[in-house]
């Protein structure tokens, strides 16, 4: 082929084909949980292409803006699948990358030496929430503004600085048109060109060590003759087939909420955002959407007045943390062997015990506090349970994953 | 006179001995040089997201009548894009107040960043009756909801005797905007600035003894 040659004289084309594609050696045993990366890759492309169509359509201005989302939604062709398709895209996001993150903690793949697409990946999740975050406001329903609101407000919690920064997000003093307009541009240029640069450093830093595996072995020990890991398949064709299959099915769930639920029950789409947003009316709860209740939740459970400095402070600190405690994952953990597969009693527990606590402190961050809607206690009870669980289970990481009864890894994948 | 990439070009390779002093200073003041470019760049581009002219004009002060609330009323007005709530006490209010102090976290107003000095007394007003406060909970900014209904029907204990709740988190305040204890909001409702141009008209974003002098 000339016009290959051609360009590889002047580009590394087949190389970064062939170095990551055609001859980049993954594990042959991926199983379910491995789909989700590259949904989620799926998942911003659609991102991308629908926010661009919205973007010609909408106007980032608060006397504008509501109108013209009803506008794509009635007299743009097409406008209210695009949008729903943003917009349950953005749900559909954060449920690939939970699974994904899941996964990570599953099969210990966040151990040496995959630290750093750990965090680089924590670091996407951050980015993520944040675009999250500042495209709901676009909208400018009355969810979309308080909740802005109320989570602008947090930074006032910080002492002296706190006030003034809060003024500065916001560009005045309240969330007004000035706020509408920057978070605008925050959504469709800062954070897609951090998402993007983020993305491809996570991948640069997968491929630099490769892919862990459900058993937590590394391929790389075993090679043939030719330098090949021995356990390894060709990313392509096999993972690529294989993730297209995966694309089908997944398609197949995202469409079908699309056309037939797409405001998920009021899940993926507020009821209160049905009305503009409006200054001197709060919604009787506000509630962030249900990717970032867990951290909501963690937030209003600190009611203890005691603490120096008052417990709307430490609210927002024990938020903060909630997220940075992923962040130490990597160096929490200190079991001999990576996969939950020949890990023992005690992380399997502490693992599943977390993975409910996170989905509880989920679903009460969207309940009242004062309310009974499990049994027995009130939400905030329940909440501040949650909270005690979700940091036992990083802070006592060190002591029980050294003390859990493993098995011997194999040397080769199963 | 070379441009200085050929200055340390020539000094590099045309010569067979490195300054390596000059090259090492030369080298210190360009990224000096570049570094307090950028921090001078980045001061009016951080600058540019405080709030405009415009934003700081809109925060003008507004004038409300309150000759048309009867005892027991309370209107809502916009001041800076915030609800300010006005609202006109009974006696009977007054008094049933008094008997929750107990209950708050600071009954006498003494953070003293919640209102202004001639707000700092028993009813947190300037009027005994009248109370201006900002409709803002002092937590997270939630607007709290009116829950005037005494006793068990408010839903709030039988022991209630009138006052606001936020719906965000929970936080209760009594009728002059006063912190219960053991709830989310740390402090007392805000009292703006706030003065009367007449009996019945109050002016909103300018203190009493502005007004007077």
């Amino acid at each position: 082929m000339s016009l290959i040659n051609w360009i590889d004289d002047r580009f590394p084309l087949s190389k970064v084909w062939n170095e990551h594609m055609a001859q980049y050696y993954a594990p042959k045993n991926f199983n379910f949980w491995y789909y989700f990366g590259a949904l989620s890759l799926v998942v911003l492309v659609l991102q991308i292409v629908t926010g661009i169509i919205l973007t010609m359509h909408y106007k980032p201005d608060a006397d504008l803006a509501f109108a013209s989302v009803e506008y794509i939604m009635r007299d743009v062709p097409a406008g209210w699948f695009v949008r729903y398709l943003h917009g349950v895209g953005a749900s559909m996001f954060f449920l690939v990358v939970y699974l994904h993150m899941f996964r990570a903690m599953l099969y210990g793949s966040h151990r040496k030496p995959r630290e750093l697409i750990w965090l680089l990946g924590m670091v996407i999740y951050v980015a993520l929430m944040a675009e999250a975050f500042f495209g709901y406001l676009l909208p400018w329903g009355n969810m979309s503004y308080w909740g802005a609101q109320v989570i602008i407000s947090l930074f006032g919690a910080i002492p002296v600085i706190g006030e003034p920064l809060a003024e500065w997000i916001r560009g005045d003093f309240v969330v007004s048109d000035a706020t509408l307009n920057r978070f605008f541009a925050f959504h469709v240029i800062l954070l897609p060109l951090l998402l993007a640069l983020l993305v491809y450093l996570h991948i640069v830093a997968l491929h630099k060590v490769g892919s862990n595996n459900p058993d937590g072995v590394e391929i790389k020990k075993n090679k043939d003759k030719d330098g090949n890991p021995v356990d390894g398949v060709p990313f392509h064709p096999y993972y690529t087939v294989k993730d297209t299959f995966g694309i089908a099915v997944f398609m197949t769930v995202f469409l079908g909420i699309v056309f037939f639920v797409p405001e998920f029950g009021g899940w993926f789409l507020e009821k209160d955002n049905f009305a503009p947003a409006d200054i001197l009316q709060t919604p009787p709860d506000i509630v962030p959407l249900w990717y970032l209740t867990p951290y909501y939740s963690i937030l209003r459970a600190v009611t203890f007045e005691w603490l120096p400095g008052g417990a709307k402070l430490w609210g927002v600190i024990a938020m903060g943390a909630a997220i940075v405690m992923f962040f130490f994952l990597p160096w929490l953990d200190r079991a001999k062997v990576r996969s939950i597969r020949y890990r023992g009693w005690m992380y399997k527990t502490a693992l599943t015990i977390f993975a409910v606590t996170f989905v509880m402190l989920g679903y009460l961050g969207t309940k009242n506090p004062g309310h009974v809607d499990l049994f027995l206690f009130k939400n905030v009870i329940w909440a501040q349970i949650g909270l005690v669980l979700y940091f036992a289970f990083f802070l006592l990481m060190p002591i029980y994953t050294r003390l859990d009864p493993t098995k011997p890894e194999p040397d080769r994948v199963g | 006179m070379l441009p200085i990439h050929l200055l340390i070009y020539t000094e590099v390779v045309m010569t067979d001995e490195v300054n390596s002093g000059r090259r090492r200073l030369l080298t210190t003041v360009t990224t000096g040089v570049g570094l307090a470019g950028a921090t001078a760049l980045a001061v009016p581009l951080v600058a540019s997201m405080k709030p405009s002219a415009r934003a700081l004009a809109a925060g003008a002060p507004v004038e409300v009548e309150i000759d048309d609330l009867a005892p027991g009323q309370m209107k809502v007005v916009e001041w800076r894009g915030k609800p300010v709530w006005i609202l006109r006490r009974t006696d009977q209010m007054l008094e049933e107040m008094a008997s929750v102090t107990g209950q708050l976290s600071d009954p006498d107003s003494q953070v003293v960043e919640q209102q202004p000095a001639y707000a700092q007394n028993a009813h947190r007003s300037i009027r005994p009756d009248v109370l201006v406060v900002l409709g803002v909970c002092t937590h997270l900014g939630c607007a709290p909801s009116k829950a005037f209904d005494k006793g068990g029907s408010s839903g709030l204990g039988d022991d209630w005797v009138g006052g606001f709740f936020c719906p965000c988190h929970g936080s209760k305040f009594d009728l002059s905007g006063r912190v219960y204890k053991n709830v989310p909001a740390p402090t007392n409702l805000v009292v703006p600035p706030h003065s009367y141009v007449s009996e019945n008209r109050i002016v909103i974003g300018v203190d009493e003894t502005e007004a007077t002098a």
